[in-house]
């Protein structure tokens, strides 16, 4: 008796990881596995362009992760995306003036938002909107403008 | 000449009629398998056999391919500049193809051969032919809980393979090849899809569960009762198990994934 | 010769033909075997005792000829039909057949579970009664792996017992008994069969003991009955046959070797040839 109960505390202990392991793939591998989204602070920036710029892409300042991005939106009204930062709370040291550009990490990495410091004294709370903002760079708007330079100086010929 | 084109035709006409017999076999089973869902003792006992005592394998085996392909992944995607996507890559492998498909082989390896050996020593030790006396259908009795048990395990077996994978991935481009975490996260979440992906793999293994405890189990209950039938029985579960699990999985690959 | 037993018979068996391959075991066999008692049937090693009782149990099929028990022709009935007809048969196999994934009180408790819905106190005190009756109520724990020959066959006897079954095929219990075991078991199969109203079919090459407890013997050889009767009658029968095979004589008309082809042929021997030298 003593070893089935041994044997059934195992089977149901097999069961239980295969089933959780099973959520844990089904909800993508995700959200439950990183770290907590630490206590921050969100605030917002809009762009022309996001390009391909995801949910949870990092927030850098001069290389170093200060943030993630939490959420990604369209504004009803101007049409321009709305990005939702989180910054973590350490870094609550972002002059109202600070602008954000979109990046990629080499040439086909991910991309992730650049903070720019500002000058002035007060600084970004929770809920501000950045108002300098740099579109993602499409590779394809490249080309096509570097083509259509190249013909219009040869035109110029 | 003549008897290489003999011992030919006597090999085709062999594995001919173990087909049919397989074929007999499988109609057998198949009303057997509903009762025995009502005694589920019987197959507790035979998760134990086939899923408690696989999980060490399947575990260590995950991990190294997790960290396998995290180092391979890496070497390639680097050279693109986008080692952020290892994620992606280590993930949508396993949970596609490697988890299912390894586990199924590590499975055939672990449990397979180890339910043809049992059969097939109940039955030269004539336990089944003494069950029939005492009028207890060993289909019922003992073919069907061990045939429940592997369909339930192997999707288990296989989910847990792939997130040990997915760890070991992590552990490897993250931990050592400095990754960056959240990319590796994100990525997988951003290109992982539920039902394209998780869904298909979980179907896989089921198929492959199928599969491998069928021919496991045919082995055992039609090998030839004696020390070397058995182990020939083993030998032909493991054979015939890869070969099923790797075809089925070419085609369930091209149905799924369609090109 | 072929005596008839006395008493209604139980098992009818009529024409009974069956072969292995090439070989054939039975030509034509007809035999009955009474109700409420004990039917010996022995014969040389490999004549077919136990493809006998296979075919009453209905594990093997007949080319030719029928099997009745208790009014039902075994072969022609449906598996859940026959599968009623076992659960009132038991039957020790001559190895055992031990299921070993078990303990010996499974073992016991096995066709108890199986078929009855008894609790588990019930079952307890049936299985400790039957093996307490082959001796081994103290071995109910230990594990099959764990039994000498002769307990695994006497656990296999209190198995085939636990159903109470009203038909007991014994296919040699008395093998690897001691004579003290074999003096109990003897009795024990005598007091079933007194008490319950058993019919039993004894399997045996223990000639003394088969006589001793018998109420009819068949004795098998070639295919065929070669004779019948209770055990008085048979020992006093004067054929060479019967007296070789009785007294274990190894000339005489009963074969010891299986067939076979001339010895010359199987060990190649050359025609006797002079040394040159001597
Ligand atoms: N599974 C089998 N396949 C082929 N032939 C078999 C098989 N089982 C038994 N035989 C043959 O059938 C014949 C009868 O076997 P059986 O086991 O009935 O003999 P037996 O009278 O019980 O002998 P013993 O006294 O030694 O137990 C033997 O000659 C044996 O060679
Ligand atoms: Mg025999």
């Amino acid at each position: 008796m003593q070893n089935t109960t041994s044997r059934d505390i195992w089977v149901g202990l097999f069961v239980a990881l295969g089933l959780a392991a099973l959520t844990l793939l089904a909800l993508n591998v995700s959200n439950l596995l990183t770290l907590p989204s630490s206590k921050g602070y969100v605030i917002t920036a809009e762009f022309d362009n996001i390009g391909g710029l995801k949910v949870r892409a990092p927030i850098k300042l001069g290389g170093v992760v200060v943030g993630r991005v939490e959420s990604i939106s369209i504004d009803p009204h101007s049409f321009r995306a709305v990005v939702g930062m989180n910054i973590e709370s350490q870094y609550s040291i972002f002059p109202k003036d600070s602008s954000a550009a979109i990046y990629t990490s080499g040439l086909l990495g991910e991309q992730y938002i650049g903070l720019m410091p500002g000058a002035e004294e007060a600084v970004l709370q929770a809920g501000d909107r950045i108002a300098i903002t740099q579109s993602a760079i499409v590779l394809e708007n490249l080309i096509s403008q570097f083509l259509f330079q190249k013909a219009a100086e040869e035109t110029k010929e | 000449m003549l008897s290489v084109l003999g011992r030919l035709g006597r090999a085709v006409l062999e594995s001919l009629a173990r087909l049919g017999r397989w074929f007999v076999f499988m109609l057998a089973l198949l009303p057997a398998l509903p009762s025995a869902l009502l005694r589920p003792r019987l197959i507790v006992d035979q998760l134990y056999h086939l899923g408690v005592l696989s999980l060490q394998i399947i575990l260590v085996a995950g991990a190294f391919v997790g960290l396998v392909l995290g180092l391979q992944g890496y070497s390639i995607l680097a050279t693109y500049g986008s080692a952020e996507s290892l994620g992606v890559v280590v993930a949508l492998s396993l949970v596609r193809e490697l988890g299912p498909v390894l586990t199924a082989l590590l499975f055939a390896g672990r449990a397979g051969s180890a339910l043809t050996a049992e059969l097939g020593l109940m039955k030269s030790t004539e336990q089944l032919a003494g069950m029939e006396m005492m009028a207890v259908d060993p289909l019922k009795r003992v073919v069907a809980p061990r045939f429940w048990a592997g369909v339930i395990t192997m999707p288990l077996l296989a989910a847990l393979f792939s997130l040990v994978g997915v760890f070991g991935g992590y552990a490897i481009g993250v931990g050592l090849l400095g990754v960056d975490s959240g990319s590796y996260w994100s990525q997988i979440q951003s290109q992982v899809d539920f039902f394209d992906d998780i869904v298909n793999g979980v179907l896989k293994s089921l198929v492959f569960g199928v599969a491998a405890a069928w021919i496991a189990l045919f082995e055992g209950y039609d090998c030839v009762p004696t020390a070397e039938g058995v182990s020939r029985a083993t030998t032909r579960t493991v054979v015939n198990t890869s070969l099923a699990v790797l075809g089925l999985d070419f085609i369930m690959t091209a149905l799924m994934f369609d090109v | 010769m072929s005596a008839v037993p006395s008493g209604e018979p139980l098992i009818e068996i009529h024409n009974l033909t069956f072969s292995r391959g090439s070989r054939l075991i039975f030509d034509r066999v007809s035999l009955s075997i009474p109700r409420g008692k004990i039917t010996g049937i022995m014969g040389p090693s490999g004549t077919g005792k136990t493809t006998l009782l296979k075919l009453i149990g209905g594990q093997l099929r007949p080319d030719a000829g029928e099997v009745w028990v208790d009014g039902q022709n075994v072969h022609s009935l449906s598996r859940s039909a026959l599968f009623a007809l076992r659960k009132r048969m038991g039957m020790l196999f001559q190895h055992g057949a031990l299921l070993t994934d078990l303990s010996v009180f499974e073992n016991v408790a096995f066709p108890l579970r199986e078929h009855t819905c008894l609790p588990e106190s019930m079952i307890r005190d049936l299985v400790l009664m039957k093996l307490n009756a082959v001796g081994l109520r103290g071995a109910h724990d230990l594990h099959t792996a764990e039994l000498s020959g002769g307990m695994a066959r006497r656990v296999a006897l209190a198995r085939a017992l636990a159903l109470d079954p009203e038909l007991v095929m014994f296919d040699e219990p008395f093998t690897g008994q001691d004579p003290m075991t074999l003096g109990v078991l003897v009795r024990l199969i005598r007091k079933l069969n007194d008490a319950l109203g058993l019919s039993s079919i004894l399997v045996s090459h223990d000639v003394a003991e088969t006589l001793s407890i018998a109420d009819h013997l068949y004795l098998l050889a070639e295919g065929r009955v070669i004779a019948s009767g209770t055990p008085a009658a048979i020992q006093a029968d004067a054929s060479p046959w019967v007296q070789q095979f009785m007294q274990g004589m190894a000339d005489g008309p009963v074969p010891f070797h299986y067939p076979a082809a001339p010895l010359q042929d199987d060990f190649h021997l050359p025609k006797v040839q002079e040394c040159d030298r001597c």
